[in-house]
């Protein structure tokens, strides 16, 4: 098996790692950044909506041109990709095993390593939830945004936190029908904003609802939806159905944290962040010195966020390398944290600020 | 609207703002009778981090100030009506509006983001914040510049007896 050696390698290319890709060959140091996939960019090329924040954030561009200047970037700074490239295991604390291509395996001796990898959609389970025309939001949204083909004509959207309403707003876009969007909770999840746009095109939200049962012969023609009291029992009686091919499911997302767990990064449970998450610094260090995290495998929360603490990331790892000074790292950090925090800021960050404030400081307490 | 529908529609429930929780904000103004040019108004009532609305504005009719999760204030007196926050918006809540645009007519510019866009003098189906039908509508110009970055904006007339209703069309 071949060894390699680099500064640092960076697993996963979405938001977080394609910014601490960046930021880490920008501050000196000679950058591997690998993907699964075959494209770069992750959920980035899926989000053809603009985004929040404010001009640090590239607020008002959109998600899809926000990827495309990242892209850019990194080919200036001569980042080395590997895509096709699969992040099997970590040993020793540094030493990423990879399958290239399916084929090839390879080692590399990485003296930092910035584990990236996202996280994946959660599911809920109900009679009918394997015929086909039950999918995930975001596999929806690939299907839309980058195969454009159209997964269905009437859809059942599960869930109304921002992914629900984003995707049901962008199958809009891609001339499909939103039936419904059913949310379990009493109060809708996602931004105001966002249920604004889908409900003045028409779509009805049911709050309390959950969807009880697909049916169809060979594929979804109908979803039966229930009431839930307040216990999230369902209510026997209040079952109705509604004509759809497609059932969409937005109930969150969990931590990638395969990888970090398997290299030994200690564990810290935030339910609020999605469960079980790498203990990490604000530096982005986990328990593992020669290992940072960044992006939805440290707690899910936005693409904007991941794109900040990916840049984090990426400095804190090459600043631990002496590939820049502590001022430069002192000064960059600082602006980091100041565009960090103002995603966290106000009422809709204050749980994911409380939550990560937990998480660091378990960090100091038990390292 | 009756009072009862008022009241269900909620933000956080039916997913669209209700006129009483939007009167209860003071970011909300609705122009009134007196302006000769329609001016911006601002449905933003969540304090999510953002202010593209302010950097947008040339005149700084908007401010959101250093902490971003600011709610908007708009001054429509010094707004110009030029449109580029609207465009600008990534949660598209903010539109134009002139209570009396002609005989008997208001006029809206509102953000819209679907294809076929409609085309100057099409007759539209104007809508409520949920969706309802509530008058015809005719397309004045459509502006689909680079800088509004495929945020179509359209310009349409509508019944004045609906002035605070409608905040958008039925998508062709």
């Amino acid at each position: 098996m071949k060894r390699l050696k680099r500064d640092i390698v960076v697993i996963g290319s979405g938001p977080a790692g394609l910014c601490a890709a960046i930021e880490a060959a920008r501050s000196g140091a000679a950058v591997l950044l690998v993907d699964e996939n075959a494209k770069i960019g992750g959920q980035l090329f899926k989000q053809i909506h603009k985004f929040f924040g404010s001009a640090d954030h590239r607020a008002g561009v959109r998600g899809i041109d926000i990827g495309e200047q990242l892209l850019r970037q990194a080919e200036e700074l001569a980042v080395e990709v590997w895509l096709n490239c699969e992040a099997c295991g970590i040993f020793d604390e540094k030493t990423v095993w990879m399958v290239r291509d399916k084929e090839h395996s390879v080692a590399v001796e990485a003296q930092r390593i910035i584990i990236a990898t996202g996280a994946v959609e959660n599911s809920i389970n109900f009679p009918g939830w394997t015929l086909p025309g039950v999918m995930g939001a975001g596999a929806a949204q690939t299907m839309i945004n980058i195969h454009r083909v159209l997964p269905g004509h009437r859809v059942l959207m599960v869930g109304s936190g921002n992914v629900g309403v984003i995707v049901s707003y962008q199958l809009l876009q891609a001339g499909a029908t939103v039936a419904a969007i059913v949310e379990a909770a009493p109060n809708l999840g996602g931004y105001g904003v966002h249920t604004a746009k889908v409900r003045r095109a028409g779509v009805p939200f049911y709050t309390s609802h959950t969807v009880k049962e697909a049916r169809g012969n060979g594929h979804v023609e109908r979803a039966v939806l229930v009431k839930l009291d307040s216990q999230w029992n369902q209510v026997p009686g209040s079952e109705f159905e509604v004509e759809v091919d497609t059932i969409c499911i937005a109930t969150g997302l969990t931590p990638a944290v395969e990888l970090a767990f398997g290299s030994g990064c200690r564990p810290f449970n935030s339910p609020p962040l999605g469960g079980l998450v790498p203990v990490h610094d604000r530096m982005m260090k986990s328990s593992i010195d020669s290992i940072y995290i960044a992006g939805d495998v440290s707690g899910v929360e936005e693409a904007s966020t991941a794109m900040e603490e990916g840049r984090i990331a990426g400095l804190s790892a090459a600043h631990s390398l002496g590939t820049i000074t502590d001022q430069m790292f002192a000064e960059r950090l600082e602006q980091l944290q100041h565009n960090v925090d103002a995603l966290r800021s106000g009422m809709f960050g204050q749980k994911r600020r409380e939550a990560k404030d937990a998480i660091v400081r378990s960090y100091g307490v038990e390292r | 609207m009756s009072e009862v529908r008022e009241k269900e529609s909620r933000l956080k429930v039916d997913g669209a703002v209700s006129l009483i929780e939007l009167h209860e904000t003071v970011e909300y103004i609705l122009p009134d009778e007196h302006y000769d040019h329609p001016v911006a108004v601002i449905e933003c009532i969540e304090g999510i981090p953002c202010n593209p609305c302010e950097t947008a504005c040339p005149v700084g009719a908007i401010v959101v100030g250093d902490d971003i999760t600011t709610l908007p204030v708009i001054d429509p007196t010094i707004c110009t009506g030029c449109g580029l926050c609207v465009a600008a918006c990534p949660g598209l809540a903010i539109y134009l509006k002139q209570q009396h645009h002609s005989d008997g007519l208001s006029y809206i510019a509102f953000p819209y983001e679907y294809l076929p866009l409609p085309e100057k003098g099409q007759a539209v189906t104007m809508v409520d914040r949920r969706g309802q039908h509530v008058c015809s509508g005719t397309v004045v110009r459509v502006i689909k510049t680079k800088r509004f970055d495929r945020t179509a904006i359209v310009h349409a007339t509508y019944d004045s007896a609906f002035y605070e209703d409608v905040v958008n069309m039925v998508r062709l």
